[in-house]
């Protein structure tokens, strides 16, 4: 209208005498606007895609490497000198033997140093993981017959050794800023040549627990843990959550209670997840005196946070069941009480159980609450029981990315990398349950 | 009897309770269960329910109450002198009567008569059975952890004996009261609605625990540092000082500058995920088909299902290295940790949960609007731009407000990529620091529990859920009424 009036004619008949000049410019300027609207919206979606891409991307190449591991597989002769001395097949002096210089033994005749040359012995002792003595000890408390004679034993290599494999270490940097020295390259070059260095598959990546030293750090505890407070969490907020949910679907009268529980539900579902664990150190830890860095208060905070996600979505799947089922069970004499936990309840199920996995998934990535109640612990032995200590593998990722060693920046993307393979595993799970199940009424 | 067994005999009575109950209202039906107010099943759950509820509840009541009784007791005969003591030292000795307490009772009575009467070292003897001890107890230690022995096995022996008794009354009580006239449907459904009720209670169980939890420490805190250095100081410096100094060294503690660093990132993140995810949002419902839709959607909520630290990590390792490269490579020197990485990518973060609420504030927007507007001639972008955004701006301003919160309780991400020098710059390529960065360094670390270095995390805490707490009510409030205007 305030076109017609600009143009100064008055009536509808101006829009017949408008310039067919003018009117096919401002066309124009209107389709272009049009155009652009629609590249800016183009523009945010590619933005956000992109970066979809790239995080993948990123993480994918820093991490995949930290699948492979370097082994170096010698011929080691378990000396009965060094391994029981007395000849006592005791098992503390077994345990206490120095399993360290068998593994170097063995390394200086494959490399043909002679056992005196304290130059080059140190230099081959580098090639060789700190935690070989484990290995070899396993082999031996396994099978004691093996003492006294000579097996081809697959051991870890320092990680030094693997990160020049792999790449991290540049050959091209001077020798005195580099972590592994020309004569170690040789000797490495040798043996990959000759077959006793190979990368195969890291299963100790998801056994081993926590290490100072890269090759034998893993995230068994780590996996462990996780499960433990993931069944915290089922156990708890799932009972708890859809009885809340049937409870403020179906019977809840409309008062200022009702709208309490209702607001503070959903503002429990947007707190910073950092307050539930100071919730946790204050309450669970110091009050009650759970024990620090146990699983079980992990859980039981993830739990709390996981709750209204879970009430959530069960309300929606139980309000999304028409009302025709609960009548036809009442018209036949069933309770409220039976018409909900016979005929509502099964019906609303599949969608409980998709947003509870999509509860689980977001609880399992969570990390700021268990870093305040002390589950940053170097953790080396599996958890027997939730009480235990334990950690969880966001907070395994959290404590390699502060590692100084290099090895870790490979452990720490390859750490996310299963991270985000469960996390993915677990919403795949949920649209197919969604799918599957879906119902249309 | 410990907990668990207790727990697990009080369940076989249950299992009892609701055969014999069954058993007893099928032989009052005799063959005719429609002469029964309730199916047979209900009358075993009602006796089952009366059997087991009264004593697990005393049970739990018990569990948590007794720890706090027991420690009054052990407190009770200690020396004044060792009262006097301070925490952490009253902390060891306590741990020390504890497992002097555990290894005592492993030990048979006499062996420990003699060993007093003898006074042969108790160390040995104890190792013996498995309990390391560091030192030989002192005398009141070992009569303390006598008294504690002793208290343990009288209050083991008064909650075994209330929940049985409990137990078995219930279930002869309510087994006896199966006859015709039981409505034990109806009691049993009270029963289950009570704890319906009670479920949907925690919730605000929650938000108290939260508050008071977090306000007892806070109010401990301002004891010790007065709240207007907290509120208004300009100096953030705790000064990690050693168990035992006083106050005066304690450092400063003042918020403004965490304030900012918080509203800084935040700003910068909205500044990235609103105008993105908004025009994600309008292109997702206005204009992509639904192929398009079905594709990008998901893919666009896998950035919201990824956990924070993986975006942490992403800026740590990758985004922060490349704009410090990026700006060396132009001569302007950034900081690898700086508002600008951390805000960033906590924006991009954001993005799907700004594009999904705004999604479906867009779509609440009733269709005969936009058929109004594109019938007088509008075309779509003058429709959106001028129709569907105005009648959406107030659920757009909740979302995005709500997204504000987010931003402002995200951890993961600063902790990783924002840096720890609490400075109060504007350059967006220096590093700031955040309220939930000094939560995290204050609580992490071997620390004196009572000082104010670690007490200072509950009083940050509770600031920020007060900062959410407004932010969400308000921007809940207004997309709810939002919704209200167009059903």
């Amino acid at each position: 209208m305030t076109d017609v009036t600009a143009d100064g004619v008055s009536g509808t008949s101006s829009i017949t005498t408008l310039d067919p000049a003018i009117a096919a410019r401002r066309l124009a300027r209107r389709r272009a606007a049009e155009w652009r609207f629609q590249a800016y919206g183009i523009a945010a979606i590619l933005f956000g895609l992109f970066f979809v891409a790239l995080l993948f991307a990123v993480i994918g190449a820093k991490g995949w490497t930290a699948l492979l591991q370097t082994q170096l597989t010698l011929p080691v002769t378990f000396e009965k000198s060094v391994i029981d001395p007395n000849g006592t097949s005791n098992h503390d002096d077994i345990m206490a033997a120095d399993y360290t210089s068998l593994a170097s033994a063995a390394l200086y005749k494959r490399l043909g140093i002679s056992p005196d040359d304290a130059a080059a012995t140190a230099l081959a002792d580098g090639l060789i993981s700190t935690g070989s003595d484990v290995e070899l000890r396993k082999v031996v408390l396994d099978d004691p017959s093996v003492i006294g004679t000579t097996r081809t034993v697959t051991l870890l290599a320092h990680g030094n050794v693997d990160a020049l494999l792999k790449g991290t270490i540049d050959r091209a940097v001077p020798e005195d800023s580099r972590q592994i020295k020309d004569q170690q390259i040789a000797w490495i070059d040798r043996l990959t040549a000759g077959g006793s260095l190979a990368k195969t598959f890291n299963w100790g990546l998801f056994t081993r627990g926590a290490s100072s030293q890269p090759e034998t750090a893993g995230l068994g505890v780590a996996v462990i843990g996780s499960l433990y407070m993931m069944l915290t969490v089922l156990a708890i907020a799932v009972p708890l959550g859809v009885a809340a949910a049937i409870y403020l679907e179906e019977f809840a009268p409309r008062n200022r209670w009702t709208d309490l529980i209702e607001v503070n539900i959903s503002n429990l579902a947007a707190v910073p997840s950092i307050v539930f664990g100071l919730l946790g150190l204050a309450i669970l830890i110091n009050l009650v005196g759970l024990p620090r860095s146990a699983s079980l208060v992990g859980g039981l905070v993830l739990a709390l946070m996981t709750l209204p996600t879970v009430i959530i979505a069960a309300r929606a799947a139980i309000t999304a069941v028409p009302p025709s089922i609960r009548q036809a069970a009442l018209g036949v004499g069933a309770s409220k009480m039976q018409s909900i936990f016979h005929h509502v309840l099964p019906l609303a199920m599949p969608g409980i159980l998709t947003g509870t996995i999509i509860g689980l998934a977001k609880a399992l990535g969570e990390t700021a609450p268990l870093l305040m109640i002390g589950m940053v612990a170097f953790v080396v032995d599996y958890p027997r029981s939730p009480l235990d200590p334990a950690t969880a593998l966001p907070v395994q990722i959290y404590m390699w990315s502060n590692a100084q060693e290099r090895g870790f920046v490979e452990r720490t993307s390859g750490a996310t990398l299963v991270l985000l393979v469960f996390l993915i595993a677990m919403n795949v799970i949920a649209v197919i349950l969604r799918r599957r199940f879906e119902r249309k009424w | 009897m410990s907990n668990q067994s207790l727990f697990a005999v009080v369940l076989a009575l249950g299992v009892c309770a609701y055969v014999v109950a069954s058993y007893r209202a099928r032989s009052l039906a005799a063959g005719k269960p429609f002469t029964l107010h309730s199916r047979l099943h209900y009358y075993g759950a009602f006796a089952a329910l009366w059997t087991v509820l009264p004593a697990l509840l005393t049970i739990a009541v018990w569990a948590m109450a007794e720890p706090m009784v027991l420690r009054g007791v052990m407190h009770s005969h200690l020396p004044a002198e060792v009262l006097a003591k301070s925490a952490p030292e009253r902390v060891m000795i306590d741990g020390t009567i504890g497992s002097l307490a555990d290894g005592l009772a492993r030990l048979a009575p006499d062996e420990v008569e003699q060993a007093l009467a003898a006074k042969t070292p108790l160390v040995g003897l104890l190792a013996t059975k498995g309990v390391a001890m560091g030192a030989e107890p002192a005398a009141f230690q070992i009569a303390a952890a006598q008294d504690l022995n002793r208290a343990t096995a009288y209050s083991r022996f008064g909650v075994t004996a209330l929940a049985l008794l409990l137990a078995i009354c219930g279930m002869v009580v309510s087994i006896l009261r199966v006859n015709r006239g039981l409505r034990a449907r109806n009691a049993v459904e009270r029963i289950v609605l009570a704890g319906l009720i009670s479920a949907s209670t925690v919730a605000i169980l929650t938000t108290v625990g939260i508050v008071l939890s977090m306000l007892f420490e806070t109010l401990h805190f301002f004891s010790q540092v007065s709240a207007r250095d907290f509120f208004l100081g300009t100096v953030w410096d705790p000064r990690f000082s050693a168990a035992g100094s006083t106050s005066a060294t304690a450092g400063q503690f003042g918020l403004v500058p965490l304030l900012w660093g918080t509203a800084y990132i935040s700003a910068v993140a909205l500044a990235v995920a609103v105008p993105v995810g908004l025009m994600a949002a309008i292109y997702m419902s206005e204009y992509a088909s639904k192929g398009v839709r079905s594709v990008v959607k998901p893919v666009l909520e896998l950035l919201a299902g990824i956990p924070t630290i993986v975006y942490g990590l992403f800026a740590l390792i990758s985004f922060g290295p490349f704009l410090r490269d990026l700006g060396s490579s132009i001569g302007v020197s950034v900081s690898a940790s700086s508002v600008l990485t951390a805000g960033f990518v906590m924006g991009i973060m954001l993005i799907p949960f700004v594009s999904s609420l705004s999604d479906d504030v867009i779509n609440a927007v009733p269709q005969v609007l936009r058929d109004g507007s594109l019938g007088l001639g509008a075309t779509r972008s003058e429709t959106i731009k001028q129709v569907v955004l105005p009648a959406a701006l107030p659920g757009v301003i909740g979302a995005v407000l709500l997204a504000a919160s987010r931003a402002i309780g995200e951890t993961m991400i600063v902790v990783l990529a924002a840096g720890i020098a609490a400075n109060m710059t504007v350059n967006p390529l220096q590093p700031v620091t955040t309220i939930t960065v000094k939560i995290v360094s204050q609580l992490t670390g071997d620390l004196e529990f009572n000082s104010p270095q670690t007490l200072v995390a509950f009083a940050l805490g509770l600031t920020l859920f007060f900062i959410t707490l407004v932010l969400n009510i308000y921007a809940l409030s207004v997309v709810r009424r939002f919704r209200e205007h167009y059903e």
